[in-house]
């Protein structure tokens, strides 16, 4: 009874990833008839292009730093959601909401709130005095203010949903040892320091190893807030894999850059499976 | 700082960022019901109503674009791929969930890494795999794929709630002379709708989610998703119309974030891998 599911599975998930392999160290071109082995040019080239080690590098700095921003964050909002209170189901469906609607309507409305005429982050900030209003910032016009624009709109998709993983791992931990802490005269900061973020420590993985995960290969953020743009600043590897192998036709390069993804995935899928197995030990 | 101080400002700060969070969708509402001409004053304060609000955009959206067909492809194709995705999933998540030792949880486990493998590494090759099939800017082409992602995951899901089903109801149907597909046709499957219906529903807003495959596959304006069709063919030329594009964006996504606030518990179980009991 596994059998069609594993199937389906094999054919078309574990077949295409030989199959990119395979392209990747050919020479195949979207309309082009024969193919022919073609080594290892295809990712000697990527490494030579200018486009393509940006594009490697800003894989791995959004990556970085969102999830940086997003483990902070999602701590402190674990922690305020843990108990309950009033107001606690709403505040909990608007983080939520980040998370659950489609990445690429979400990031179509940033695209709108970060207008190069219109912005409503640039009039609340030219209110607040904090720029001025005759030379606003191109927020996605401009290359340092695109990564950031770009970095935080991963940001703000992933939060929720660390968020919701933090909070289901508070929910196990056992409710009398942070009070004994607290009735041992620890105060409330370094308890949670101290005890809380140990005991969650397994768990704030989890939520990274995802957020790492999705972050890396997503290209909807990118695709639709710059094009990669301004001149290729905030290209990453799966948004240049698609304008090189999809709508560049180059199927061998694209299949080769894409497959840088692949380390990565590797790694923390290997993590996973070791937090996992832990926890099969543990119970 | 008394620990009830420190409490109340921790909770401050979450309301915060839970404001600074969900802001761009009190954003998306307003611009939706602004007039245009409210909308491109740069002398407005662009936070309050500066003229009568209107439903033009809302109107405008349903009548006179491609929008309404977007939305019925998005459904037809979520049905198609909720199907497939139960047919497939639900009897290996059993047979898993039955076999003894902890090897059912380790082939599930795999099983959800799957999910892992992005579209991003695998467009390229299925792309020339659809062009084989003659599927492309064919709505085929997304219900043959969609399940490569829906079908990992719903797999380790239901595999969670099988488990939870006791064994000696099987055995006593067993005893009674059903077949194992007798069984689990007419004693698991019942006993199993809601774990059912989640994975349903969580598989239905994978396919609303999705974006890189629709524009991979799909080219014409009429054959898009809602995911592809309002970022990409909702805007004229280079002009962008960001009433009707936020109206079809919060179209989309409130139903979507209601149900999923539902669901939530079981999901996260699903995605913590057992890491929490």
């Amino acid at each position: 009874m596994i059998a069609p599911a594993a199937a389906y599975v094999a054919l078309l998930v574990g077949l295409p990833v030989l199959m990119s392999l395979f392209l990747s160290v050919s020479d195949a071109r979207v309309g082009s008839e024969t193919i022919s082995f073609a080594g290892l040019t295809n990712f000697k080239s990527a490494l030579a292009t200018p486009a393509f080690r940006v594009a490697l590098r800003n894989s791995f700095l959004f990556t970085a730093a969102s999830q940086a921003l997003v483990v902070a964050g999602a701590t402190l909002l674990a922690l305020a959601l843990r108990e309950p209170f009033r107001g606690r189901g709403l505040l909990r469906l608007l983080v939520l909401l980040p998370w659950v609607a489609p990445i690429s309507l979400g990031a179509i409305g940033w695209k709108w709130l970060l207008d190069s005429l219109y912005s409503v982050v640039t009039w609340v900030l030219v209110a607040l005095s904090l720029v001025s209003a005759s030379n606003p910032p191109m927020w996605l016009g401009e290359p340092r203010l695109a990564m950031l624009s770009v970095l935080l709109v991963h940001a703000w998709r992933t939060l929720p949903f660390a968020t919701m993983i933090l909070l289901a791992g508070l929910s196990a931990i056992p409710r009398d040892i942070p009070e004994a802490a607290a009735v041992d005269g620890s105060g409330f900061w370094r308890t949670h320091l101290t005890i809380t973020l140990p005991m969650i420590r397994p768990i704030l993985l989890v939520a990274l190893l995802f957020g790492v995960v999705f972050t890396f290969t997503d290209m909807t953020a990118v695709y639709i807030l710059t094009r990669g743009g301004p001149a290729d600043a905030t290209q990453v590897l799966p948004s240049l894999a698609f304008f090189t192998g999809i709508l560049g036709g180059d199927l061998a390069q694209g299949a080769a850059i894409s497959l840088f993804l692949f380390p990565l995935l590797l790694a923390a899928a290997v993590a996973l499976l070791r937090l996992a197995r832990r926890a099969e030990d543990a119970s | 700082m008394t620990r009830r101080a420190s409490t109340t400002a921790l909770r401050v700060a979450a309301a915060g960022v839970a404001l600074l969070l969900s802001f761009p969708f009190y954003w998306m509402l307003l611009t939706t019901f602004k007039r245009t001409s409210d909308l491109y004053d740069l002398k407005n304060n662009p936070l309050l109503f500066n003229e009568a609000p209107t439903l033009e955009h809302w109107r405008f959206l349903f009548a006179d674009t491609l929008y309404p067909r977007w939305v019925a492809n998005t459904l037809a194709v979520g049905a198609a791929v909720v199907a497939i995705t139960l047919l497939l999933a639900a009897p290996a998540a059993w047979a898993l969930a039955r076999l003894t030792g902890k090897w059912g949880e380790r082939v599930g486990i795999g099983m959800f890494l799957m999910y892992l493998v992005p579209p991003t590494l695998l467009f390229i090759p299925l792309s020339r795999v659809v062009a084989l099939l003659d599927l492309q800017d064919s709505l085929w082409s997304l219900i043959v794929i969609y399940p490569t992602f829906t079908v990992p995951f719903a797999t380790w899901l239901l595999f969670g709630f099988f488990r939870s089903i006791p064994r000696d109801l099987e055995d006593a149907a067993l005893v009674d002379g059903l077949t194992r597909f007798e069984v689990f046709r007419r004693v698991v499957l019942p006993v199993s709708y809601s774990g059912l219906v989640t994975v349903a529903i969580f598989a239905f807003t994978l396919v609303l989610q999705e974006f890189v495959y629709a524009l991979t596959f799909i080219s014409s304006a009429s054959n898009q998703t809602v995911g592809v069709g309002v970022p990409i063919f909702l805007v004229r030329g280079d002009v962008y119309y960001w009433g009707e594009l936020m109206a079809a964006c919060l179209f989309a996504s409130l139903p979507v974030a209601i149900v999923y606030n539902l669901f939530l518990d079981r999901l996260v179980q699903g995605f913590t891998m057992g890491a929490v009991k």
